[in-house]
Protein backbone atom coordinates (compact mmCIF):
# COMPACT_ATOMS: atom_id res chain seq x y z
CA UNK A 1 0.00 0.00 0.00
CA UNK A 2 2.89 2.17 -0.69
CA UNK A 3 1.91 6.20 -1.55
CA UNK A 4 -1.56 5.32 -0.34
CA UNK A 5 -1.62 7.88 1.43
CA UNK A 6 0.40 10.63 -0.43
CA UNK A 7 -2.43 9.70 -3.24
CA UNK A 8 -5.10 10.37 -1.40
CA UNK A 9 -3.75 13.46 0.24
CA UNK A 10 -3.13 14.85 -3.43
CA UNK A 11 -7.09 13.35 -4.44
CA UNK A 12 -8.42 16.00 -1.57
CA UNK A 13 -6.68 18.57 -2.69
CA UNK A 14 -8.00 17.84 -6.23
CA UNK A 15 -11.17 17.09 -5.17
CA UNK A 16 -11.18 20.59 -3.23
CA UNK A 17 -9.98 22.65 -6.21
CA UNK A 18 -13.22 21.50 -7.87
CA UNK A 19 -15.71 24.50 -6.64
CA UNK A 20 -18.83 22.72 -8.30
CA UNK A 21 -18.26 19.05 -6.85
CA UNK A 22 -17.33 20.56 -3.86
CA UNK A 23 -20.55 22.15 -3.60
CA UNK A 24 -22.69 19.30 -4.73
CA UNK A 25 -20.82 17.05 -1.96
CA UNK A 26 -20.75 19.05 1.23
CA UNK A 27 -22.83 22.17 0.48
CA UNK A 28 -25.92 19.78 -1.14
CA UNK A 29 -27.24 17.64 1.87
CA UNK A 30 -26.33 20.63 4.28
CA UNK A 31 -28.67 22.76 2.85
CA UNK A 32 -31.23 20.54 2.17
CA UNK A 33 -31.40 19.34 5.68
CA UNK A 34 -31.82 23.25 6.53
CA UNK A 35 -34.03 24.01 3.83
CA UNK A 36 -36.01 21.42 4.90
CA UNK A 37 -35.84 21.54 8.39
CA UNK A 38 -37.03 25.42 8.58
CA UNK A 39 -39.97 24.43 6.38
CA UNK A 40 -41.27 21.38 8.42
CA UNK A 41 -40.60 23.60 11.73
CA UNK A 42 -42.67 26.08 10.85
CA UNK A 43 -45.38 24.20 9.87
CA UNK A 44 -45.36 20.99 12.06
CA UNK A 45 -47.42 20.45 15.08
CA UNK A 46 -45.76 17.72 17.55
CA UNK A 47 -48.26 14.86 16.20
CA UNK A 48 -48.18 15.70 12.72
CA UNK A 49 -46.56 13.49 10.25
CA UNK A 50 -44.18 16.19 9.10
CA UNK A 51 -42.72 15.92 12.80
CA UNK A 52 -42.51 12.70 12.47
CA UNK A 53 -40.80 12.93 9.44
CA UNK A 54 -38.46 16.16 10.65
CA UNK A 55 -37.33 13.64 13.74
CA UNK A 56 -36.23 10.82 11.99
CA UNK A 57 -36.59 10.60 8.39
CA UNK A 58 -34.88 14.44 7.15
CA UNK A 59 -31.33 13.29 8.68
CA UNK A 60 -31.77 10.11 7.22
CA UNK A 61 -32.21 11.49 3.78
CA UNK A 62 -29.61 13.50 4.44
CA UNK A 63 -26.96 11.07 5.21
CA UNK A 64 -28.34 9.24 2.60
CA UNK A 65 -28.04 12.05 0.09
CA UNK A 66 -23.99 12.07 1.02
CA UNK A 67 -23.98 8.38 0.43
CA UNK A 68 -25.11 8.76 -2.88
CA UNK A 69 -23.15 11.90 -3.91
CA UNK A 70 -20.18 10.04 -2.86
CA UNK A 71 -21.01 6.86 -5.31
CA UNK A 72 -22.41 9.63 -8.01
CA UNK A 73 -19.15 11.60 -7.81
CA UNK A 74 -16.71 8.34 -7.63
CA UNK A 75 -18.30 6.96 -10.49
CA UNK A 76 -17.66 10.28 -12.27
CA UNK A 77 -14.01 10.29 -11.41
CA UNK A 78 -13.62 6.61 -12.21
CA UNK A 79 -14.94 7.33 -15.55
CA UNK A 80 -13.23 10.69 -16.44
CA UNK A 81 -10.11 9.23 -15.16
CA UNK A 82 -10.39 6.23 -17.20
CA UNK A 83 -11.24 8.04 -20.44
CA UNK A 84 -8.49 10.55 -20.10
CA UNK A 85 -5.74 7.30 -19.38
CA UNK A 86 -5.22 8.71 -16.31
CA UNK A 87 -5.73 5.30 -14.33
CA UNK A 88 -3.65 3.55 -16.92
CA UNK A 89 -0.61 6.08 -16.07
CA UNK A 90 -1.17 5.36 -12.53
CA UNK A 91 -1.25 1.55 -13.41
CA UNK A 92 2.23 1.82 -15.35
CA UNK A 93 4.25 3.49 -11.85
CA UNK A 94 4.70 0.50 -8.95
CA UNK A 95 1.59 2.13 -7.22
CA UNK A 96 -0.69 -1.29 -6.28
CA UNK A 97 -3.90 -1.52 -8.66
CA UNK A 98 -5.91 -1.53 -5.49
CA UNK A 99 -4.06 1.48 -3.55
CA UNK A 100 -4.90 3.64 -6.78
CA UNK A 101 -8.79 2.32 -5.98
CA UNK A 102 -8.89 2.47 -2.22
CA UNK A 103 -7.13 6.32 -2.05
CA UNK A 104 -10.93 7.29 -4.21
CA UNK A 105 -12.69 5.31 -1.05
CA UNK A 106 -10.82 7.08 1.31
CA UNK A 107 -11.17 10.84 -0.02
CA UNK A 108 -15.48 9.98 -0.11
CA UNK A 109 -15.31 8.86 3.18
CA UNK A 110 -13.31 11.80 4.72
CA UNK A 111 -16.09 14.24 2.51
CA UNK A 112 -19.12 12.28 3.84
CA UNK A 113 -17.27 12.32 7.07
CA UNK A 114 -16.45 16.73 6.69
CA UNK A 115 -20.28 17.01 5.60
CA UNK A 116 -21.79 14.87 8.39
CA UNK A 117 -20.07 17.14 10.90
CA UNK A 118 -20.92 20.06 9.54
CA UNK A 119 -24.88 18.91 9.35
CA UNK A 120 -25.01 18.31 12.82
CA UNK A 121 -23.04 21.88 13.35
CA UNK A 122 -25.02 23.94 11.96
CA UNK A 123 -28.45 22.06 11.84
CA UNK A 124 -28.59 21.73 15.13
CA UNK A 125 -31.80 23.46 15.95
CA UNK A 126 -33.71 21.27 13.36
CA UNK A 127 -33.15 17.83 15.63
CA UNK A 128 -34.49 17.16 19.14
CA UNK A 129 -31.63 18.13 21.14
CA UNK A 130 -32.55 15.30 23.25
CA UNK A 131 -31.45 13.15 20.75
CA UNK A 132 -30.85 9.45 22.18
CA UNK A 133 -28.35 8.91 19.50
CA UNK A 134 -25.04 9.04 19.74
CA UNK A 135 -22.84 11.19 17.22
CA UNK A 136 -20.54 8.40 17.24
CA UNK A 137 -22.30 5.50 16.16
CA UNK A 138 -24.40 7.34 13.69
CA UNK A 139 -21.19 8.48 12.17
CA UNK A 140 -20.06 5.03 12.38
CA UNK A 141 -23.17 3.47 10.74
CA UNK A 142 -22.60 6.08 7.87
CA UNK A 143 -19.48 5.58 7.00
CA UNK A 144 -19.80 2.24 7.43
CA UNK A 145 -22.95 1.97 4.65
CA UNK A 146 -21.01 4.26 2.27
CA UNK A 147 -18.02 2.41 2.23
CA UNK A 148 -20.49 -0.76 1.39
CA UNK A 149 -22.55 1.68 -1.10
CA UNK A 150 -19.11 2.59 -2.37
CA UNK A 151 -18.37 -0.99 -3.93
CA UNK A 152 -21.75 -0.44 -6.28
CA UNK A 153 -19.86 2.35 -7.65
CA UNK A 154 -17.24 0.77 -8.56
CA UNK A 155 -18.97 -1.91 -10.21
CA UNK A 156 -21.21 1.05 -12.32
CA UNK A 157 -17.49 2.43 -13.03
CA UNK A 158 -16.80 -0.76 -14.61
CA UNK A 159 -20.26 -0.51 -16.87
CA UNK A 160 -19.84 3.14 -18.04
CA UNK A 161 -18.46 3.21 -21.65
CA UNK A 162 -17.66 6.64 -21.20
CA UNK A 163 -17.56 9.79 -18.66
CA UNK A 164 -20.89 11.15 -20.24
CA UNK A 165 -22.76 8.32 -18.97
CA UNK A 166 -21.14 7.67 -15.19
CA UNK A 167 -23.86 10.33 -13.98
CA UNK A 168 -26.80 9.30 -15.50
CA UNK A 169 -26.58 5.63 -15.15
CA UNK A 170 -25.52 6.06 -11.48
CA UNK A 171 -28.68 8.12 -10.98
CA UNK A 172 -31.06 5.39 -12.88
CA UNK A 173 -29.69 3.19 -10.53
CA UNK A 174 -29.77 4.98 -7.10
CA UNK A 175 -32.67 7.34 -7.25
CA UNK A 176 -35.41 4.12 -7.84
CA UNK A 177 -33.27 2.45 -5.15
CA UNK A 178 -33.59 5.29 -2.43
CA UNK A 179 -37.45 5.94 -3.48
CA UNK A 180 -37.82 2.01 -2.11
CA UNK A 181 -35.79 2.24 0.43
CA UNK A 182 -39.07 2.79 3.31
CA UNK A 183 -37.33 6.38 3.95
CA UNK A 184 -40.51 7.77 2.26
CA UNK A 185 -42.67 5.08 2.90
CA UNK A 186 -43.07 1.81 4.26
CA UNK A 187 -42.50 -1.40 1.90
CA UNK A 188 -45.78 -2.50 3.45
CA UNK A 189 -47.62 -0.51 1.36
CA UNK A 190 -46.35 -2.09 -2.27
CA UNK A 191 -47.77 -5.34 -3.47
CA UNK A 192 -45.73 -8.18 -2.95
CA UNK A 193 -43.66 -8.54 -5.57
CA UNK A 194 -42.33 -5.25 -4.99
CA UNK A 195 -42.04 -5.88 -1.13
CA UNK A 196 -39.56 -8.80 -3.00
CA UNK A 197 -37.56 -6.34 -4.79
CA UNK A 198 -36.68 -4.14 -2.19
CA UNK A 199 -35.42 -7.04 -0.39
CA UNK A 200 -32.35 -7.31 -2.56
CA UNK A 201 -31.86 -3.45 -2.67
CA UNK A 202 -28.76 -2.62 -0.25
CA UNK A 203 -30.23 1.05 -0.03
CA UNK A 204 -32.91 -0.56 1.96
CA UNK A 205 -30.38 -1.97 4.57
CA UNK A 206 -28.75 1.60 4.36
CA UNK A 207 -31.70 3.22 5.60
CA UNK A 208 -32.72 0.58 7.99
CA UNK A 209 -28.99 0.86 9.95
CA UNK A 210 -29.13 4.80 9.70
CA UNK A 211 -32.99 5.39 10.79
CA UNK A 212 -32.56 2.70 14.04
CA UNK A 213 -29.47 4.52 15.11
CA UNK A 214 -30.85 8.06 14.33
CA UNK A 215 -33.80 6.69 17.11
CA UNK A 216 -31.17 5.94 19.51
CA UNK A 217 -31.26 2.11 18.89
CA UNK A 218 -27.81 0.45 19.35
CA UNK A 219 -25.60 -1.01 16.90
CA UNK A 220 -25.89 -4.24 18.02
CA UNK A 221 -29.46 -4.23 17.50
CA UNK A 222 -28.64 -3.86 13.42
CA UNK A 223 -26.46 -6.92 13.08
CA UNK A 224 -28.66 -7.98 10.56
CA UNK A 225 -28.82 -4.95 8.24
CA UNK A 226 -24.88 -4.88 8.59
CA UNK A 227 -24.11 -8.35 7.76
CA UNK A 228 -26.22 -7.34 4.25
CA UNK A 229 -24.15 -4.46 3.73
CA UNK A 230 -21.14 -6.68 4.19
CA UNK A 231 -22.66 -8.72 1.86
CA UNK A 232 -23.59 -6.66 -0.79
CA UNK A 233 -20.42 -4.87 -0.51
CA UNK A 234 -18.11 -8.18 -0.67
CA UNK A 235 -20.29 -9.68 -3.97
CA UNK A 236 -19.73 -5.97 -5.82
CA UNK A 237 -16.18 -5.74 -4.90
CA UNK A 238 -15.81 -9.33 -6.13
CA UNK A 239 -17.84 -8.71 -9.30
CA UNK A 240 -16.11 -4.93 -9.90
CA UNK A 241 -12.72 -6.61 -9.34
CA UNK A 242 -13.48 -9.22 -12.13
CA UNK A 243 -14.97 -6.72 -14.81
CA UNK A 244 -13.05 -3.27 -13.76
CA UNK A 245 -11.40 -1.84 -16.84
CA UNK A 246 -8.34 0.04 -16.94
CA UNK A 247 -9.11 1.92 -19.61
CA UNK B 1 28.21 -5.02 -30.03
CA UNK B 2 26.73 -4.28 -26.79
CA UNK B 3 24.36 -6.61 -25.07
CA UNK B 4 20.69 -6.11 -26.32
CA UNK B 5 18.42 -4.42 -22.85
CA UNK B 6 15.54 -5.31 -24.82
CA UNK B 7 14.73 -8.33 -26.54
CA UNK B 8 11.41 -8.90 -28.72
CA UNK B 9 10.54 -12.65 -30.02
CA UNK B 10 7.55 -13.44 -32.10
CA UNK B 11 5.07 -11.20 -29.92
CA UNK B 12 1.37 -11.88 -31.49
CA UNK B 13 -1.36 -9.73 -30.23
CA UNK B 14 -5.04 -9.30 -30.99
CA UNK B 15 -8.28 -7.60 -29.75
CA UNK B 16 -10.97 -9.98 -30.72
CA UNK B 17 -11.03 -10.30 -34.38
CA UNK B 18 -8.41 -7.80 -35.16
CA UNK B 19 -4.52 -8.89 -34.96
CA UNK B 20 -2.71 -5.72 -33.67
CA UNK B 21 0.77 -7.59 -33.30
CA UNK B 22 1.89 -10.19 -35.23
CA UNK B 23 5.06 -11.64 -34.90
CA UNK B 24 6.99 -9.16 -33.83
CA UNK B 25 10.73 -9.43 -33.26
CA UNK B 26 14.00 -6.91 -32.40
CA UNK B 27 16.70 -6.05 -30.41
CA UNK B 28 17.53 -2.82 -28.64
CA UNK B 29 20.76 -1.82 -27.96
CA UNK B 30 21.90 -0.48 -24.50
CA UNK B 31 22.53 3.49 -24.73
CA UNK B 32 20.54 3.78 -28.34
CA UNK B 33 17.21 5.51 -29.28
CA UNK B 34 15.50 2.98 -30.97
CA UNK B 35 12.16 4.14 -33.26
CA UNK B 36 8.93 2.05 -33.46
CA UNK B 37 7.52 3.67 -36.70
CA UNK B 38 5.01 3.19 -39.21
CA UNK B 39 1.24 4.86 -39.83
CA UNK B 40 -1.69 4.47 -37.27
CA UNK B 41 -2.56 0.73 -36.61
CA UNK B 42 0.65 -0.29 -37.39
CA UNK B 43 0.73 -1.98 -33.93
CA UNK B 44 3.52 0.51 -32.48
CA UNK B 45 1.46 1.74 -29.54
CA UNK B 46 0.34 -2.20 -28.61
CA UNK B 47 4.00 -2.92 -28.86
CA UNK B 48 5.35 -0.88 -26.60
CA UNK B 49 2.69 -1.41 -23.80
CA UNK B 50 3.51 -5.17 -24.24
CA UNK B 51 7.29 -3.93 -23.16
CA UNK B 52 5.37 -1.64 -20.54
CA UNK B 53 3.96 -4.52 -18.99
CA UNK B 54 0.93 -3.42 -19.46
CA UNK B 55 -0.34 -5.75 -21.90
CA UNK B 56 0.80 -9.50 -22.18
CA UNK B 57 1.34 -10.79 -25.75
CA UNK B 58 -0.35 -14.25 -26.23
CA UNK B 59 3.24 -15.13 -28.33
CA UNK B 60 6.22 -15.12 -27.86
CA UNK B 61 8.51 -13.90 -25.54
CA UNK B 62 9.93 -10.36 -24.37
CA UNK B 63 12.71 -9.68 -22.10
CA UNK B 64 13.20 -5.98 -20.87
CA UNK B 65 16.54 -5.98 -18.67
CA UNK B 66 16.52 -9.59 -18.42
CA UNK B 67 12.52 -9.40 -16.84
CA UNK B 68 9.55 -10.51 -18.18
CA UNK B 69 7.60 -7.29 -18.37
CA UNK B 70 3.86 -8.80 -17.35
CA UNK B 71 5.27 -10.83 -15.03
CA UNK B 72 7.97 -8.80 -13.15
CA UNK B 73 5.75 -5.97 -11.98
CA UNK B 74 7.19 -3.54 -9.20
CA UNK B 75 10.76 -5.19 -9.96
CA UNK B 76 10.96 -3.47 -13.73
CA UNK B 77 8.50 -0.48 -13.37
CA UNK B 78 11.06 1.09 -10.91
CA UNK B 79 13.89 0.70 -13.29
CA UNK B 80 12.17 2.08 -16.07
CA UNK B 81 10.30 5.59 -17.45
CA UNK B 82 7.16 5.64 -19.36
CA UNK B 83 4.94 7.92 -21.23
CA UNK B 84 1.88 7.07 -22.79
CA UNK B 85 0.22 8.05 -25.77
CA UNK B 86 -2.50 11.08 -25.26
CA UNK B 87 -2.31 10.53 -21.77
CA UNK B 88 -3.54 12.76 -19.20
CA UNK B 89 -3.12 13.48 -15.53
CA UNK B 90 -5.61 15.37 -12.99
CA UNK B 91 -7.34 18.25 -14.18
CA UNK B 92 -6.26 20.56 -11.13
CA UNK B 93 -3.30 18.61 -9.98
CA UNK B 94 -0.32 20.58 -10.11
CA UNK B 95 3.02 20.51 -11.50
CA UNK B 96 5.24 20.53 -8.17
CA UNK B 97 2.79 18.56 -6.68
CA UNK B 98 2.97 15.29 -9.63
CA UNK B 99 6.49 15.14 -9.66
CA UNK B 100 7.06 15.24 -5.68
CA UNK B 101 4.05 12.26 -5.47
CA UNK B 102 5.62 10.44 -7.97
CA UNK B 103 9.17 10.70 -6.36
CA UNK B 104 7.18 9.01 -3.10
CA UNK B 105 6.19 6.09 -5.00
CA UNK B 106 9.88 5.14 -6.38
CA UNK B 107 12.76 3.84 -3.93
CA UNK B 108 15.30 5.75 -5.88
CA UNK B 109 14.56 9.07 -7.25
CA UNK B 110 16.43 11.96 -9.10
CA UNK B 111 15.88 15.61 -7.20
CA UNK B 112 12.53 16.83 -8.61
CA UNK B 113 13.46 20.59 -8.45
CA UNK B 114 15.89 20.09 -10.37
CA UNK B 115 14.21 18.18 -13.10
CA UNK B 116 11.95 20.58 -13.29
CA UNK B 117 14.63 23.03 -13.92
CA UNK B 118 15.76 21.25 -16.65
CA UNK B 119 12.58 20.60 -18.61
CA UNK B 120 11.83 24.22 -18.30
CA UNK B 121 8.79 23.58 -16.20
CA UNK B 122 10.34 25.67 -12.67
CA UNK B 123 7.97 28.64 -13.39
CA UNK B 124 4.82 26.28 -13.70
CA UNK B 125 5.56 23.91 -10.82
CA UNK B 126 2.40 25.60 -9.00
CA UNK B 127 0.13 25.86 -12.65
CA UNK B 128 -2.60 23.18 -12.62
CA UNK B 129 -2.17 20.52 -15.49
CA UNK B 130 -4.97 21.53 -17.39
CA UNK B 131 -3.27 25.27 -17.80
CA UNK B 132 -0.03 23.92 -19.16
CA UNK B 133 0.13 23.90 -23.14
CA UNK B 134 0.70 20.98 -25.09
CA UNK B 135 4.49 21.21 -25.25
CA UNK B 136 4.64 22.22 -21.49
CA UNK B 137 2.74 19.08 -20.88
CA UNK B 138 4.68 16.06 -22.86
CA UNK B 139 7.55 18.00 -20.52
CA UNK B 140 5.70 17.34 -17.76
CA UNK B 141 4.87 13.52 -18.90
CA UNK B 142 9.00 13.19 -19.81
CA UNK B 143 10.34 14.59 -16.63
CA UNK B 144 7.20 12.12 -14.98
CA UNK B 145 9.15 9.37 -16.95
CA UNK B 146 12.93 10.20 -15.65
CA UNK B 147 11.66 11.06 -11.90
CA UNK B 148 13.02 7.51 -11.27
CA UNK B 149 16.16 7.62 -12.97
CA UNK B 150 15.22 4.93 -15.39
CA UNK B 151 17.80 2.77 -17.27
CA UNK B 152 15.14 2.43 -20.29
CA UNK B 153 12.59 4.86 -21.43
CA UNK B 154 9.92 4.36 -23.40
CA UNK B 155 8.00 7.58 -25.23
CA UNK B 156 4.73 6.89 -27.07
CA UNK B 157 4.30 9.38 -30.13
CA UNK B 158 5.98 11.88 -27.84
CA UNK B 159 5.33 14.76 -29.89
CA UNK B 160 2.26 14.04 -31.58
CA UNK B 161 -0.13 17.56 -31.76
CA UNK B 162 3.28 19.88 -31.06
CA UNK B 163 4.17 22.39 -33.42
CA UNK B 164 7.30 22.17 -35.26
CA UNK B 165 8.71 24.59 -32.51
CA UNK B 166 7.68 22.23 -29.64
CA UNK B 167 8.57 19.05 -31.81
CA UNK B 168 12.16 20.05 -31.82
CA UNK B 169 12.76 21.45 -28.15
CA UNK B 170 10.82 17.69 -27.34
CA UNK B 171 13.80 16.07 -30.02
CA UNK B 172 16.33 18.21 -27.85
CA UNK B 173 15.23 16.71 -24.44
CA UNK B 174 15.26 13.07 -25.90
CA UNK B 175 18.69 13.33 -27.13
CA UNK B 176 19.57 14.76 -23.73
CA UNK B 177 17.98 11.21 -22.30
CA UNK B 178 20.45 9.32 -24.26
CA UNK B 179 23.80 11.42 -23.51
CA UNK B 180 22.74 10.10 -19.42
CA UNK B 181 23.48 6.78 -20.86
CA UNK B 182 19.81 5.72 -21.02
CA UNK B 183 17.92 3.50 -23.78
CA UNK B 184 15.33 5.37 -25.40
CA UNK B 185 12.62 3.32 -27.24
CA UNK B 186 10.05 5.58 -28.53
CA UNK B 187 6.95 5.46 -31.16
CA UNK B 188 6.07 7.76 -34.06
CA UNK B 189 4.36 8.15 -37.27
CA UNK B 190 6.44 11.07 -38.30
CA UNK B 191 9.27 9.64 -40.73
CA UNK B 192 11.32 12.68 -40.24
CA UNK B 193 11.20 12.39 -36.49
CA UNK B 194 12.53 8.70 -36.93
CA UNK B 195 15.04 9.98 -39.19
CA UNK B 196 16.46 12.89 -37.26
CA UNK B 197 16.21 11.47 -33.29
CA UNK B 198 17.09 7.44 -33.72
CA UNK B 199 19.77 5.43 -34.06
CA UNK B 200 18.31 2.39 -35.60
CA UNK B 201 14.49 2.55 -36.60
CA UNK B 202 11.72 -0.88 -36.88
CA UNK B 203 9.62 -0.15 -39.35
CA UNK B 204 5.88 -1.15 -38.81
CA UNK B 205 2.80 -2.25 -40.57
CA UNK B 206 -0.23 -4.33 -40.01
CA UNK B 207 1.59 -5.40 -37.10
CA UNK B 208 4.74 -6.85 -38.45
CA UNK B 209 7.89 -5.46 -38.72
CA UNK B 210 9.14 -5.37 -42.12
CA UNK B 211 12.89 -3.97 -41.33
CA UNK B 212 15.18 -2.89 -39.11
CA UNK B 213 18.13 -0.73 -39.32
CA UNK B 214 19.60 2.51 -39.36
CA UNK B 215 17.77 5.42 -41.19
CA UNK B 216 20.78 5.84 -43.24
CA UNK B 217 21.22 1.88 -43.50
CA UNK B 218 16.95 1.21 -44.68
CA UNK B 219 17.84 4.28 -47.34
CA UNK B 220 21.16 2.71 -48.75
CA UNK B 221 19.32 -0.45 -48.71
CA UNK B 222 15.81 -0.05 -50.08
CA UNK B 223 16.72 3.60 -51.76
CA UNK B 224 19.86 3.71 -53.46
CA UNK B 225 18.79 5.85 -56.11
CA UNK B 226 19.24 9.60 -56.23
CA UNK B 227 17.47 12.12 -57.91
CA UNK B 228 18.78 15.37 -59.89
CA UNK B 229 16.25 17.76 -61.35
CA UNK B 230 17.96 20.00 -63.92
CA UNK B 231 16.15 22.96 -65.68
CA UNK B 232 17.86 23.81 -68.74
CA UNK B 233 17.15 25.16 -72.74
CA UNK B 234 20.24 22.91 -74.02
CA UNK B 235 18.42 20.16 -76.28
CA UNK B 236 21.60 17.86 -75.70
CA UNK B 237 21.57 17.91 -72.28
CA UNK B 238 19.62 14.63 -71.65
CA UNK B 239 21.71 12.66 -74.00
CA UNK B 240 24.82 13.38 -72.08
CA UNK B 241 23.09 12.88 -69.10
CA UNK B 242 21.85 9.61 -70.08
CA UNK B 243 26.10 8.26 -70.63
CA UNK B 244 26.67 9.36 -67.13
CA UNK B 245 27.64 6.60 -65.15
CA UNK B 246 24.93 4.62 -63.19
CA UNK B 247 22.05 6.38 -64.37
CA UNK B 248 19.30 4.42 -65.33
CA UNK B 249 16.57 7.11 -67.12
CA UNK B 250 16.20 11.02 -67.33
CA UNK B 251 12.68 12.18 -67.44
CA UNK B 252 11.78 15.36 -69.27
CA UNK B 253 8.92 17.74 -68.73
CA UNK B 254 9.72 20.74 -70.93
CA UNK B 255 12.96 21.65 -70.12
CA UNK B 256 13.21 20.22 -66.68
CA UNK B 257 14.89 17.17 -66.61
CA UNK B 258 14.70 14.37 -63.68
CA UNK B 259 17.67 12.39 -63.48
CA UNK B 260 17.77 8.85 -61.79
CA UNK B 261 19.82 6.54 -60.82
CA UNK B 262 21.84 4.26 -58.17
CA UNK B 263 24.71 6.20 -58.10
CA UNK B 264 25.91 7.41 -54.96
CA UNK B 265 28.16 10.24 -56.36
CA UNK B 266 25.20 11.23 -59.19
CA UNK B 267 24.98 14.90 -58.18
CA UNK B 268 28.94 15.23 -58.72
CA UNK B 269 28.75 13.70 -61.68
CA UNK B 270 26.32 16.01 -62.92
CA UNK B 271 27.61 18.56 -61.92
CA UNK B 272 31.13 17.78 -63.68
CA UNK B 273 29.20 16.99 -66.74
CA UNK B 274 27.49 20.49 -66.86
CA UNK B 275 30.68 22.45 -66.56
CA UNK B 276 32.48 20.04 -69.26
CA UNK B 277 29.54 20.95 -71.59
CA UNK B 278 29.17 24.56 -71.13
CA UNK B 279 25.59 23.65 -70.39
CA UNK B 280 23.40 26.65 -69.09
CA UNK B 281 21.53 25.86 -66.83
CA UNK B 282 18.20 27.84 -64.99
CA UNK B 283 17.94 25.70 -62.23
CA UNK B 284 19.59 22.78 -59.94
CA UNK B 285 17.65 20.19 -57.43
CA UNK B 286 18.88 17.11 -56.09
CA UNK B 287 16.37 15.03 -54.09
CA UNK B 288 18.25 12.74 -51.22
CA UNK B 289 15.78 9.85 -50.69
CA UNK B 290 14.25 9.91 -46.97
CA UNK B 291 12.61 7.25 -44.56
CA UNK B 292 9.58 8.29 -46.14
CA UNK B 293 11.00 6.83 -49.65
CA UNK B 294 12.01 3.38 -47.67
CA UNK B 295 8.28 3.20 -46.57
CA UNK B 296 6.56 3.75 -49.97
CA UNK B 297 8.92 1.56 -51.38
CA UNK B 298 8.49 -1.09 -48.74
CA UNK B 299 4.53 -1.23 -48.85
CA UNK B 300 3.80 0.44 -52.39
CA UNK B 301 1.68 3.28 -50.54
CA UNK B 302 2.46 6.52 -48.45
CA UNK B 303 2.76 7.05 -44.39
CA UNK B 304 -0.32 9.11 -44.81
CA UNK B 305 -3.14 6.61 -46.99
Amino acid sequence: MKGLWQLTWLEIKIFAREPLGLFGTVGVPVLVFLVLGRFLRATANPASPEEAFLQDGLPVLAAIMMTTSAVVSLVTIIAIYREGGILKRLRATPLHPVTILTAHVLVKLLFTALTLGLLLAVGRRYYAPDTAMEFAAFAGALLFSTAGVLSLGFLIASMVPTARFAQPLAAVIFYPMIALSGLFFPSAVLPPSAREVVRVLPMTYVVSLLQGVWRGEALSSHLWDMAIIVLFGATFTALASRFFRWE
Amino acid sequence: MTQPVIRVSGIRKTYGPVVAVDDVSFEVRRGEIFGLVGPNGAGKTTTMECLEGLRSPERGAISVLGLDPFRAGTALKVRIGVQLQEAQLQKRLKVGEALRFWASIYPKTVDPEALLEQLGLREKRNAWFMTLSGGQKQRLFIALALINDPEVVFLDELTTGLDPQARRAIWELVRGIRERGKTVVLTTHLMEEAERLCDRVAILEHGRVIDVDTPRGLVARHCPERVVEVTTADPSARERFLTLPGVEAVDSDGSSLSIRGANANLVADVIQCISRHGIVVTDFHSTVPSLEDVFLRLTGHSMRD
